[in-house]
């Protein structure tokens, strides 16, 4: 099954997984304030239901979903909403936040009540899931329920599970899968009931192989079959990751669906499972804190709206400085310089480089030697992408199909001019998409 | 010898044919095409909506558009088109654009951006180079956008407009990402120099030189001169106040058009007059 499917270009970064892949996942002890973004999702804005004063208990319902694609957000604790205000968010801007005076006692809400997955129908599944708030917690946070329900035009045929995680640093689905794989599988299942599928997958790189043993031996006699993968990156991505499981190919512009495909992350998994069986919502996360300056690097179960200061008390702080703070691994994650920005339902890992792993750079033209091409997992061209970016010929980008970039971020890494290649296609695919929502309102 | 006559006699004949053809083959034009094309600016700047201004000064010959619709126009060169046009010119307001926004030196920095040197692409990525979301990245899209050279990106990573080099053809407007460039008109005496909804105290702790909206110029103020929405003061330019207006400001945000009186008040300028 493995390498049956190999996908075309990508990377193999140092993977910096051992730092934290032998830390068993730690519970830490309760904050006295939680700072909760109302954006942890694609998708519209929700609209708080609590006001300032408000008593909550843990995993009571802070705001609801503002639409059908976004997510409803879960207080992480029981006390007090102090302020309904702003907080830093991981792009840099300030975003609607909800903060949560902590009484300490972390009293359960216990509105949403177990479910029985064999018996219940599955609309009653799909509404708990989105009545859970459950997000991809792979990193885009894409809404869960949305996902589970396809149109009736595209019927889907294979759930795939994503514990690729491919990012280097990052460990935090590695140990999910070594310690709650009982969890995933019984979410992997409920997301087979509820797409009528039994042909499940869960794609694992190599580079895991205790993880991959582990899920052989827990799935042995049910319909879930454990893909080991060639490590690469962006394996992860859900394109790629369909490609290397069953080998079809989502089309230009198509989404999983269209190859009758619906692809999950491990964690997302497990907190299906878990606001089925427990009615417990997803307000709390695996969360990687690493890198070589962390004193002590592991996995640790944040909750929402913990911010990244107090995370990285819980690692005892830093051994040398730190040059770069990230919020995910070291291709995707997003660059933070706030200390305030609270842990969010897609942040897989905290990391911080060294100043001898950061370099700063400076662009220098396209020499046209094509690494960025054969690197690229979409097979588009960035180099000659990013000249007609710079010069603002976005029809010319579009052409060259600049919107199918995943902005994994490989052709950066491979580019020996250091050009801001993602940067170039993220203008593009900003550009393009204003582009097309004008002509669309002429219409 | 021969060779020499040979060509001169091919050139006298191959000119003549040309000569020739040009008579037969002419082209009327308008000379007056050619002379409004003259008067106008020339930059090109594309502020009128047609493609340059040799496009306009057709437009313009036939009828199908005013003189005044070129907002680069100077109303000397306007007259000079109407003269030979032989039409009367319309009133047209001059304006200026202004880059709402004083936070060079004054605005929090985030450290080292180290992306795309262009603010469109800037603001995509971690909201570019300065703490403020609403004010000037300071990279300089708006500077290379003008056609006349009107823009001065300073040292401390703002864009300036000098009024008397702004020909008011929006073109910055278009391009800036935040939206902090306004057409004022050329006249007024003031503006006020921020673009950020915030509150006060969260203006405050990433720029010192933001309108916290204390209310002090609206009170200073005749009534209406000094319009405040929200927590953001700004100037109602159908009444405007007197540039003295700029002295009440505790935070010096607020800026006489004279680049005199400039000096005064801003310490941006200050700076700079003490550094050089």
């Amino acid at each position: 099954m493995a390498d049956q499917y190999y996908f075309r270009g990508g990377v193999h970064p140092a993977e910096g997984k051992k730092l934290s892949s032998g830390q068993a996942i730690q519970v830490p002890p309760l904050l006295e304030s939680y700072v909760v973004p109302l954006m942890q999702h694609i998708g519209a804005p929700p609209k708080p239901v609590v006001k300032k004063g408000d008593t909550v208990l843990r995993g009571q319902l802070l705001a609801q979903p503002g639409g059908f694609i976004s997510a409803a957000i879960h207080s992480p604790t029981s006390g007090t909403i102090k302020d309904i205000g702003v907080c830093m968010g991981p792009v840099g801007l300030e975003t609607p936040a909800i903060t949560i005076a902590s009484d300490g006692d972390d009293t359960p809400d216990e509105s949403l009540t177990p479910l029985n997955w064999h018996t219940a129908s599955r609309d009653t599944l799909r509404e708990r899931i989105a009545a859970a708030g459950i997000v991809g917690m792979g990193g885009a946070g894409f809404p869960a329920n949305v996902k589970l329900t396809p149109p009736l035009e595209k019927p889907i045929d294979t759930v795939i599970l994503n514990g690729v995680e491919c990012e280097p640093f990052l460990t935090a689905d590695h140990r999910l899968m070594l310690e709650q794989c009982d969890r995933i599988i019984q979410g992997a299942l409920i997301l087979g009931r509820i797409l009528d599928v039994t042909d499940i997958f869960i794609g694992i790189e190599e580079n895991k192989p205790d993880a991959i043993e582990v899920m052989r031996q827990k799935t042995a006699g049910t319909t879930i079959t454990v893909a080991g993968l060639r490590v690469r990156y962006p394996q992860g991505a859900e394109k790629q990751l369909i490609y290397a499981v069953t080998g079809r190919k989502v089309p230009t512009g198509g989404l999983p669906m269209d190859v009758r495909c619906v692809v999950n992350n491990v964690a997302t998994c497990a907190a299906v499972a878990d606001a089925v069986n427990d009615g417990k919502a997803l307000y709390e996360r695996v969360t990687t804190i690493t890198g070589t300056p962390v004193t002590t690097p592991g996995n640790w179960l944040l909750r929402v709206g913990t911010s990244v200061e107090e995370a990285l008390k819980l690692v005892g702080g830093v051994k040398k400085d730190p040059a770069k703070l990230l919020l995910g691994g070291p291709m995707m994650g997003m660059s933070i310089y706030d200390l305030s920005v609270p842990v969010m339902k897609n942040t897989s890992g905290i990391l911080l480089l060294a100043s001898d792993e950061v370099e700063q750079f400076t662009s220098n033209a396209c020499i046209r030697c094509g690494r960025c091409v054969d690197v690229c997992p979409m097979t588009l061209m960035p180099g000659s992408l990013s000249v007609a970016i710079e010069n603002e010929a976005f029809d010319l980008a579009e052409a060259g199909f600049a919107m199918d970039c995943i902005e994994c971020g490989a052709c950066a890494y491979a580019c020996p001019s250091h050009r801001p290649l993602v940067q170039h296609m993220r203008r593009a695919k900003a550009e393009i998409t204003a582009a097309r929502r004008a002509a669309a309102a002429k219409k | 010898m021969e060779a020499i006559l040979l060509l001169l006699i091919l050139g006298v004949v191959l000119g003549l044919v040309i000569a020739i053809a040009a008579m037969i083959f002419a082209v009327d034009i308008d000379p007056r095409i050619e002379q409004v094309e003259e008067a106008l600016p020339g930059a090109n700047c594309g502020g009128c909506g047609f493609a340059g201004c040799g496009d306009f000064a057709r437009a313009v010959v036939a009828g199908d558009c005013p003189p005044e619709a070129c907002p680069s126009c100077s109303s000397a060169a306007l007259s000079d088109i109407a003269r030979i046009l032989g039409v009367a010119i319309g009133v047209r307001e001059e304006k200026v654009a202004v880059v709402r926004c004083g936070g060079g030196d004054h605005a929090a920095r985030h450290p080292r951006y180290n992306g795309v040197s262009d603010c469109r692409s800037a603001n995509l990525v971690a909201g570019g180079p300065k703490g403020c979301d609403f004010g000037c990245l300071g990279l300089g899209t708006c500077a290379r956008a003008c056609p006349f050279g009107a823009i001065e990106m300073t040292d401390d990573g703002l864009a300036v407009v000098h009024p008397d080099l702004c020909v008011g053809c929006s073109k910055c407007v278009a391009v800036c990402p935040r939206n902090i460039i306004t057409m004022v008109p050329k006249s007024a005496p003031a503006h006020v120099l921020c673009n950020s909804p915030a509150k006060g105290a969260a203006k405050r702790k990433v720029c010192s030189a933001a309108c916290i909206g204390c209310r002090k110029c609206v009170k200073t103020a005749g009534e209406g001169q000094m319009i405040i929405e929200g927590f953001l003061a700004r100037v109602n330019y159908d009444n405007p106040p007197d540039a003295s207006i700029a002295e009440c400001c505790p935070t010096h945000c607020i800026h006489a058009t004279d680049t005199g009186a400039r000096a005064e008040t801003s310490e941006i300028m200050q700076g700079e007059a003490v550094n050089g």
